[in-house]
C-alpha cells in the first residue's frame, strides 16, 4: 500500500475512534458521574436517569459502541484493501 | 447430609467431570499450543472465555451485594469492569494481534528494543496476577465450605488440584475450552436465582425491567422500587439509594472508575486473551462478544442488589421477633447465622431488629466479624456469638456476601438451585485463576527462560519449563489461599492501579506514537508503578493509614493519577532522546495494517 492510501487509512481510523471514545466517555463520565444530580431529576419509568446512565445505559452503550467500531473497520478494511 | 449438600456434590461433582474431560481432550504438544491455544480460537468462543476469565469469584459473588449497600456509588464498579473493554477494542486488541507474540512483555520488549523493558513488563506481569490469583484460591476455599462444610483448606487443595491438572495439560488451549463451559455455569447460576427474585418482588421476569418497575406486592405494592428503596435509605440512616457522592466525593467516583477502566485494559490475563484468535477481525469481534456476555450478569447484579436490598429491610428491619412463635426470624436468615455472614445482637431488648445507618445513630453492631460460640442459642434460636456489642443503635451485621448467596432461599428456589449457585461460584473463581496462573507461568517459562536466558531452548524443554512453572504458581496461589495475608481486598486495587499505571501507557503509546523510545517506556513505568505504589502503601487504611494527600483521591483511584504520570513522563523523556531505530518504526506501521496477521509466532 502507498504511503498516501496508508495515512488515509490510519486517519480514518483514528477519527472512527475519536467519535466512539467520545460518546463512551460521555454516557459514563458525563451522564453517568458529571451531570448525575441534574438528569436524576428526570424519570425514566422508574428509574433516575442520571442513577440509570450510571448502572445499566453505560454498559448498553459500550457494548453497542464495540460491535459499531468492528463493523466500521470490516468496511474500511475493505475499502483499503487490507483485510485478511 | 440434607438435599441440598447431595445437589451440590453432585452439581460440583458434574461440572468438575466436565472441566477434567475438556481439558483430556484439548491437551496440547507444543509451545503454540501451550501459550496461545494454537491462535485458532473462534471469536465468540474466546468472548465466553474472556467472559469467564474476566469475572471472579468477586464479580460473582460479592459485587452485587457490594453495590447493594453502596447505592449510586457502587456504579463504578460497574462502570469501571465494563468500560475498559471499549479501550481494549479500540486501542489495544486489534494490534496486539497483529503483533502476534504470546505474552504482554513480548510486546513491551520487542517494541522498546530493550530487555530492560521485557524484564520490567514481566515483574510487573507477575505481581499483578499473584495479588489477584490469591484471592481467587480463597475463593474456592470459601465456597466449598459454606455449601459443603468442608474445611477452607481442604477446599483450597481440590482448587488446586484441578486447576492444576487442565492448565499444565492444556496450557491455553484447555484452559480457553473449560473457560467456555464456565462461563455457561456461572452465567445459569447468577441469572436463575435473579430472574426468580426479580419475579418473586416486581413482578417482572426481567431483572433489568423489574429493577425499574413497581413492587408487586406486600404493603408497599405500586410503589416505585428505587424511590421506595430512597424512603427507606433516608428512614434507616443511610441516605437515598440513588443519590450520588454520599462519602465518596464526585473526584472520587471519577478516579476510581477511570483506574478501573484502564487496569481492565492493562491486565496481562485479559491482554493475551486477544492472541488466541485467528485474525485482527476476529480480536475486534471478540472483544464485543466479551463485553455482551460480561454485560448480561453486571446489568443483571446491580438489579439483584435493589432486590436484596429491599427484601432485607423488609424482612428484618424493626420486625417484632419477641413474640418469635408467631412472627419468627426468617428460615434463611436462621440458616446463615450459622456462617457468620449474618449476625443480630438485640442490644436494647426489645425484640425488633434496629438496622441503622450513621445519620440515624447507627454503626457496626459489634467489634469486627462474628465470632461464633461453640455451643447454645440465644433466645431467639440463633448461634451465640462472643463479639464485644458497641453502643451505638445499630444491631445486625450483614456480610455483602449473604446477598448473593442467601438469594436462592430467599426467593424459595429449590435446593438444586442452591447447589447451582455453589458450581458458579466455584466456575468463576476457577476460570480466572486458570487464566492469571497461565500468565505468570508464561512470564517466567517464556518471557525469562526463553527470551533472555536460553534462546536455543527446544520446543520440549520450553512446555517442560512451562508445565512446571504452572505447578510452581499453583502452590503460591495455593499458599496464599490457605494463609491469606490480611490485605487481600486492598491489594486488588493495588493489581488494578499497577495494570492502569504501567501498561496501558506505554502499551497505547507503543502502538498509537512512532516517536516513543525505549528510554520513555522504562522511565514511564518506572515513574508510574514508583509513584502508585507509594501512593497505596502510604493511604491505604490497612498499610500506613495516612491521610490521602493527593486532591484527597483514595488509593483506589489513585492508578487513573500514576496513569496520566506514566503518559507524561514517557512522552517527555522521549522527545529528549534519539528517536527509535528505522525497522521499528516500520513495525509499528505494519501492526496498524490488518493485513498479514497470520498466527502468532514465537520467532
Amino acid at each position: 500500500m502507498s504511503q498516501e492510501k496508508m495515512k488515509q487509512y490510519w486517519r480514518t481510523n483514528l477519527r472512527y475512534m475519536v467519535v466512539l471514545l467520545a460518546i463512551w466517555a460521555f454516557v459514563s463520565y458525563v451522564c453517568g458521574i458529571l451531570l448525575v444530580e441534574q438528569l436524576n431529576a428526570i424519570q425514566l419509568g422508574g428509574f433516575p436517569l442520571g442513577f440509570w446512565f450510571a448502572q445499566q445505559g453505560s454498559i448498553y452503550v459500550f457494548v453497542v459502541l464495540i460491535f459499531a467500531y468492528y463493523v466500521l473497520m470490516r468496511r474500511l478494511d475493505r475499502k483499503f484493501d487490507v483485510h485478511e | 447430609m440434607n438435599s441440598i449438600q447431595v445437589w451440590t456434590y453432585v452439581m460440583v461433582g458434574l461440572t468438575f467431570g466436565v472441566y477434567l474431560t475438556i481439558a483430556w481432550l484439548s491437551r496440547v504438544k507444543d509451545a503454540k499450543g501451550f501459550y496461545v491455544a494454537g491462535g485458532g480460537v473462534p471469536a465468540m468462543a474466546n468472548g465466553l472465555a474472556t467472559a469467564a476469565d474476566w469475572m471472579s469469584a468477586a464479580s460473582f459473588i460479592s459485587m452485587a451485594g457490594l453495590i447493594s449497600f453502596m447505592g449510586y456509588n457502587g456504579s463504578v464498579y460497574l462502570m469501571g469492569w465494563t468500560g475498559g473493554y471499549v479501550l481494549l477494542a479500540l486501542l489495544l486488541a486489534p494490534y496486539l494481534r497483529k503483533f502476534g507474540k504470546f505474552t504482554v512483555p513480548d510486546f513491551v520488549g520487542d517494541r522498546y528494543y530493550s530487555n530492560a523493558a521485557r524484564v520490567v513488563a514481566l515483574v510487573c506481569a507477575i505481581f499483578v496476577s499473584l495479588t489477584y490469583v490469591a484471592g481467587q484460591m480463597r475463593g474456592v476455599g470459601v465456597v466449598f465450605s459454606r455449601f459443603l462444610e468442608v474445611d477452607v483448606n481442604t477446599g483450597v487443595f481440590i482448587g488446586m488440584g484441578i486447576v492444576f491438572f487442565y492448565a499444565a495439560l492444556g496450557g491455553m488451549k484447555g484452559i480457553t475450552w473449560t473457560q467456555v463451559a464456565q462461563y455457561c455455569v456461572l452465567i445459569l447460576a447468577f441469572l436463575i436465582p435473579a430472574v426468580a427474585i426479580s419475579m418473586k418482588i416486581t413482578g417482572s421476569p426481567i431483572p433489568q425491567i423489574g429493577f425499574g418497575g413497581t413492587i408487586a406486592s406486600g404493603p408497599d405494592a405500586g410503589q416505585h422500587l428505587l424511590e421506595k428503596l430512597n424512603e427507606i435509605g433516608v428512614a434507616l440512616g443511610f441516605g437515598g439509594y440513588t443519590s450520588p457522592f454520599a462519602g465518596l466525593s464526585m473526584l472520587n467516583v471519577f478516579c476510581i472508575t477511570m483506574a478501573l477502566m484502564v487496569g481492565t485494559a492493562g491486565l496481562p490475563h485479559v491482554i493475551i486473551r486477544f492472541y488466541t484468535v485467528p485474525s485482527v477481525r476476529a480480536a475486534r469481534l471478540s472483544a464485543g462478544y466479551a463485553l455482551l456476555f460480561i454485560a448480561i450478569l453486571y446489568t443483571t447484579a446491580p438489579a439483584v442488589a435493589s432486590f436484596a436490598r429491599y427484601n432485607m429491610v423488609q424482612t428484618l428491619a424493626e420486625v417484632d421477633y419477641k413474640a418469635s412463635l408467631s412472627t419468627p426470624l426468617p428460615d434463611w436468615f436462621h440458616n446463615w447465622t450459622a456462617t457468620g455472614l449474618v449476625a443480630w445482637v438485640d442490644k436494647n431488648d426489645d425484640g425488633k431488629v434496629q438496622y441503622l445507618g450513621p445519620a440515624m445513630g447507627g454503626g457496626p453492631a459489634f467489634e469486627g466479624k462474628p465470632e461464633l460460640m461453640d455451643s447454645g442459642t440465644d433466645r431467639y434460636g440463633l448461634p451465640r456469638i462472643s463479639n464485644t456489642p458497641t453502643t451505638n443503635a445499630n444491631e445486625l451485621y450483614v456480610d455483602r456476601d449473604i446477598m448473593v448467596l442467601a438469594n436462592p432461599e430467599i426467593a424459595q428456589l429449590p435446593a438444586w438451585v442452591i447447589a447451582l449457585v455453589a458450581a458458579g461460584g466455584l466456575a468463576a473463581a476457577l476460570s480466572t485463576a486458570s487464566g492469571l496462573l497461565l500468565v505468570i507461568a508464561s512470564a517466567i517459562s517464556h518471557d525469562l527462560y526463553y527470551r533472555i536466558i536460553n534462546r536455543q531452548a527446544s520446543e520440549k524443554q520450553r512446555l517442560l519449563v512451562g508445565r512446571v512453572m504452572i505447578g510452581v504458581a499453583v502452590c503460591i496461589a495455593g499458599y496464599f489461599g490457605i494463609n491469606p495475608p490480611g490485605f487481600v481486598a486492598q491489594v486488588v486495587a493495588l493489581a488494578f492501579g499497577l495494570g492502569a499505571a504501567s501498561f496501558f501507557p506505554v502499551i497505547v503509546l507503543g502502538i498509537f506514537w512512532k516517536r516513543t523510545t525505549r528510554e520513555g517506556a522504562i522511565a514511564g513505568m518506572v515513574a508510574g508503578i514508583g509513584f502508585t505504589m507509594l501512593y497505596i502503601i502510604q493511604c491505604t487504611p490497612a498499610f500506613l493509614g495516612m491521610e490521602p494527600w493527593f486532591l484527597g483521591i483514595r488509593s483506589t483511584g489513585i492508578g487513573t493519577v500514576g496513569m496520566l504520570l506514566n503518559f507524561a513522563v514517557t512522552v517527555a523523556v522521549s522527545l529528549l532522546t534519539p528517536p527509535p531505530p528505522e525497522e521499528i518504526q516500520e513495525m509499528v506501521e505494519n501492526v496498524r495494517i490488518p493485513r498479514g496477521a497470520g498466527a502468532a509466532t514465537d520467532h
